[in-house]
């Protein structure tokens, strides 16, 4: 357990749904090392699982491919930053919102869980080989 | 995931166990909603479930307004405290039906 947490770690996935409990594991494995609540990393890892869903459902639309994404979770001084890169169809960033919460209809959390738990949401342009750049990021207080 | 369905009289009671994911809804739906279509009320024993995302919370929706439509219901019990947290995020405990 990290008091004074400086964390660097990332890790590339196919892009696929069977994919899923893998970007959970290396999630958990990267908070076990920080000390925080629980529930606290519970919510970080459903928020990191709910970005890599909407990767293979929107920025794939749940095609077959053998591309990978890759994800890097960094920590420092409190600023948590989780980065996800992907080389799907670009982003519509106007397109994005999540559905009004008391339509009650299946689809279309995945994107309120994530603004719930995060402090920020930055789409941005990837850096070559990535055509699609996520930011999501929260301070942390440990 | 895993799960197994048991049958107390007109009640279906499936117990699901393990992670509900986007990789196993369509799973979770082949289970669930045949029962729902032949009108059985079905309860769902989250008890074992250790996590859900928004997927797994879609099929709750679904089975929900399924069994409304033909006039039968579908009760959660024994929510597990982590998918019981993502029901509240979700803000449908008071529109599923939490036994």
């Amino acid at each position: 357990m990290n008091n004074l947490a400086q964390i660097s770690e990332q890790r590339d996935f196919v892009v696929s749904s069977s994919s899923l409990k893998d970007v959970r594991s290396f999630s958990r494995e990267v908070f076990e090392k920080v000390n925080i609540e629980q529930d606290l990393k519970d919510e970080l890892v459903l928020a990191i699982a709910e970005a890599a869903q909407n990767i293979v459902k929107h920025a794939y639309q749940g095609e077959d491919t053998e591309d990978r994404m890759e994800i890097k979770i960094s920590l420092e001084n409190g600023n948590l930053e989780i980065g996800f890169f992907d080389k799907g169809r670009p982003v519509e960033k106007d397109k994005i919102r999540h559905r009004k919460i008391d339509d009650i209809k299946p689809g279309g959390l995945g994107t309120f869980f994530i603004q719930q738990i995060m402090d920020a949401v930055v789409f941005k342009e990837g850096e070559k080989p990535w055509i699609n750049h996520l930011i999501l990021s929260k301070k942390i207080d440990y | 995931m895993s799960y197994k369905v048991t049958e107390e009289g007109e009640i279906s009671i499936v117990h699901l166990d393990g992670e509900i994911d986007m990789d196993v809804t369509e799973k979770a739906k082949e289970v669930i909603m045949p029962l729902i279509e032949a009108k059985k009320e079905v309860h769902l024993n989250l008890k074992e479930v250790q996590y859900m995302d928004s997927s797994g919370i879609s099929v709750l929706i679904e089975s929900h307004q399924k069994a409304t439509e033909l006039g039968t219901k579908v009760i959660l019990k024994d929510i597990s405290k982590s998918v019981l947290k993502v029901i509240m995020m979700a803000k449908l405990e008071q529109i599923l039906n939490l036994g």
